[in-house]
């Protein structure tokens, strides 16, 4: 039984399931995930709106769109919003399908470094447009 | 008074599912639940894209015309119609599990309502922004 083995180790039931799962904390995980994503919903909506509007644009025509204040504030938020989503979904996906440790940290670490660097690629040419070179 | 633990078992691993014997019915709950999670996969690839595209934009104007024309061709048209159902399903189902997180519409005729909404919805949403993207070009 679990409670008689919990007693023997001289450990609460609480202290002994807290930090346990494989996230390790999962309830803020969770709740940064319902956050993002609520960020997401008008973000996104203005996102395909505004690509909508550039379709078939050249190059000046993007960047003189980007550089407009209002552009630039949101796309960097749809960009940190929208990366940071990804990062938390991922990792739920990887730490679902993949069991065995090494494997599971070697992949978490590479997806997440690989979602950070694009995540400042992105950033950085919004805020090199919108503040100019 | 000591337990022997019990012998380790290898985790099953939806066995139904896999292989496909045909044992597994699929219903609209457990496809959309998969399909919710693998769009989300596939818009994680697609950020790879707009950053391409974004980091265009520091280049020359040629260099951006040539990620345009990709775009543009056969392939980056299909490519892009894709990511836009992706998108819009993945929005609407995830505004489904908001409302799901309140509580609210656990009920099978719920679910099944919400499910054929979010489906029809990413239908009807990616062909009117693609409607929209052919008016403004």
């Amino acid at each position: 039984m679990a409670s008689h083995h919990s007693q023997k180790r001289l450990i609460s039931p609480l202290a002994r399931a807290r930090g346990l799962g494989s996230a390790k904390k999962g309830a803020s995980h969770w709740w940064a995930e319902r956050v993002s994503s609520v960020a997401l919903v008008p973000l996104t909506l203005w996102f395909v709106w505004s690509v909508v509007h550039l379709t078939g644009a050249d190059q000046a025509a993007v960047r003189g769109w980007l550089s407009r204040p209002a552009a630039a504030i949101l796309m960097s938020l749809f960009i940190v919003s929208t990366f940071y989503h990804l990062a938390l979904g991922l990792q739920v996906v990887i730490e679902d399908y993949v069991h065995r440790e090494g494997v599971k940290v070697t992949a978490l670490l590479l997806i997440k470094g690989l979602i950070i660097l694009t995540a400042a690629a992105a950033l950085f040419t919004v805020l090199r447009v919108a503040l100019g070179s | 008074m000591p337990e022997a633990a019990p012998p380790p078992r290898s985790r099953p691993i939806s066995p139904f599912l896999f292989p496909p014997t045909g044992t597994y019915r699929w219903q609209l709950t457990s496809a959309l639940s998969i399909l919710n999670r693998v769009t989300g996969v596939a818009l994680g690839v697609g950020t790879l894209l707009l950053t391409w595209w974004l980091l265009a934009l520091l280049g020359e104007p040629s260099d951006f015309a040539a990620v345009q024309d990709f775009l543009g061709s056969i392939i980056g048209r299909l490519l892009l119609l894709g990511w836009t159902w992706a998108l819009f399903f993945h929005l609407l189902a995830g505004i489904r599990h908001l409302v799901w997180d309140t509580g609210h519409g656990f009920e099978l005729k719920n679910v099944y309502r919400s499910g054929w909404t979010v489906v029809v919805l990413s239908v009807v949403l990616t062909v009117a922004t693609w409607s929209a993207g052919y008016y403004f070009r």
